[in-house]
């Protein structure tokens, strides 16, 4: 049977992609928040995934308002990046997962989460940074993204994430195959773009967050969308696919590293690594 | 709108909603446009062609012209539909936050970095 051997959380702003570009990793705007990386990546040179399951919200690169899916999970050979307008390089493309994909699809809905299925499905920052950060220069797994709504609202409840990261952890537990799954959280922690509030970041907040993702991960989820949004700005949001990334550990976990800086970009940026306990 | 309970006001904040997807369809269209370099190239070289060609309305056209993201969001756009428009221009989010919060861009650097004291 298939294994979840852990989770990674992390934000995802597009500026990451650009100082890694720039090779700024060690430039002292941008140390404190590279420096998190490399635990995490001797965890995975130790552990060797074979398959990241990533959680991420899409900014308007393969979605636009024209149909906007709540929940939209992968089910490509490969997934593309393409340019999103703002300068950041366009990275090539990774390998997905079709049985993985299809497992997960077929379990979902069998657990009544009512999904949009994508067989070409762009992949953009929030999903490249990520794979950047764990896996410089290449990216040996195989993937498969799942894409949570938070463009337009209503977004779907920080409880219903954390419930569907659930359902993911029990599909890859039932699913009959010899693979280890790593999977990957994106986005956050608090950070506003728009609005006079813009700027705005709750470290109070991210960090009680932090804590509790991993000892009381029902914590986070007795929050609305808009308390959330008035707690940690209107792309801090985000944050829920952290929950659905930690829901996907269904038991007790263990936090082997964790990060956390201000600021990177207009972002409170955070990394955690949770291995079942 | 048909609704009779009050919107949760969140100061400074305007959640993209129903009623902003609505209003502010066309603008988010032509920045979603903006993928594109070519879409890019095309909207600098003939601004009020490409506005038309999406059908923008005054309020949208004038906020387009004022490059002003307050304005922009007041009509409809959405922040990362918007985040494609800045970028023709270079501009970064630090740029994007000065301009709507009003104070320069050293100044909004500063407040980020104060957050993490």
């Amino acid at each position: 049977m298939a294994k979840i051997i852990g989770a990674v959380t992390t934000s995802h702003v597009p500026a990451i992609g650009g100082a890694i570009h720039r090779k700024k990793q060690q430039d002292p705007y941008w140390k404190p928040f590279f420096d998190g990386f490399p635990p995490v990546r001797d965890w995975l040179a130790k552990v060797k995934p074979d398959i990241a399951i990533v959680f991420y919200n899409d900014h308007g690169l393969n979605f636009f308002l024209d149909k906007m899916p709540t929940f939209a999970v992968g089910a490509a050979p490969e997934y593309q990046n393409a340019d999103e307008g703002w300068g950041i390089p366009t990275l090539p493309p990774y390998k997905g997962d079709l049985d993985l994909s299809w497992h997960l699809i077929e379990s979902l809905v069998g657990e009544e989460f009512d999904l949009t299925t994508c067989q070409e499905m762009l992949v953009d920052h929030a999903f490249t940074v990520p794979l950047e950060l764990l896996w410089p220069g290449s990216c040996p797994v195989r993937t498969v993204p799942i894409c949570i709504n938070t463009v337009q609202f209503p977004l779907p409840s920080a409880a219903r994430c954390y419930k569907l990261g659930q359902a993911v952890g029990r599909a890859v537990e039932a699913w009959d195959a010899d693979a280890r799954v790593v999977v990957l959280g994106t986005g956050g922690l608090s950070h506003q773009l728009d609005g006079q509030r813009a700027g705005f970041i709750n470290k109070e907040f991210d960090q009680m967050f932090m804590e509790k993702l991993a000892s009381d991960p029902l914590w986070a989820t007795r929050y609305s969308i808009l308390d959330l949004v008035e707690l940690t700005g209107t792309q801090g949001v985000e944050l829920v696919m952290w929950l659905a990334a930690r829901g996907a550990l269904l038991g007790d976990v263990t936090t082997l590293h964790s990060n956390y800086h201000i600021p990177i970009s207009n972002t409170a940026s955070g990394l955690m690594l949770m291995e079942n306990a | 709108m048909n609704t009779t309970r009050q919107k949760r006001e969140i100061p400074g904040t305007v959640p993209f909603d129903g009623t902003q997807a609505r209003k502010g369809y066309a603008l988010n269209k032509m920045c979603f446009s903006f993928n594109s370099a070519a879409n890019r190239e095309e909207f600098l070289r003939d601004e009020d062609a490409y506005c038309a060609q999406y059908g923008l309305n005054e309020e949208q056209r004038e906020a387009i012209r004022n490059r002003n993201v307050l304005q922009l969001i007041a009509a409809g756009g959405n922040a990362y539909y918007l985040a494609k428009f800045a970028g023709i221009f270079g501009l970064d989010m630090q740029d994007i936050g000065a301009q709507q919060t009003g104070v320069s861009k050293d100044e909004f650097r500063a407040k980020l970095v104060k957050a993490g004291e």
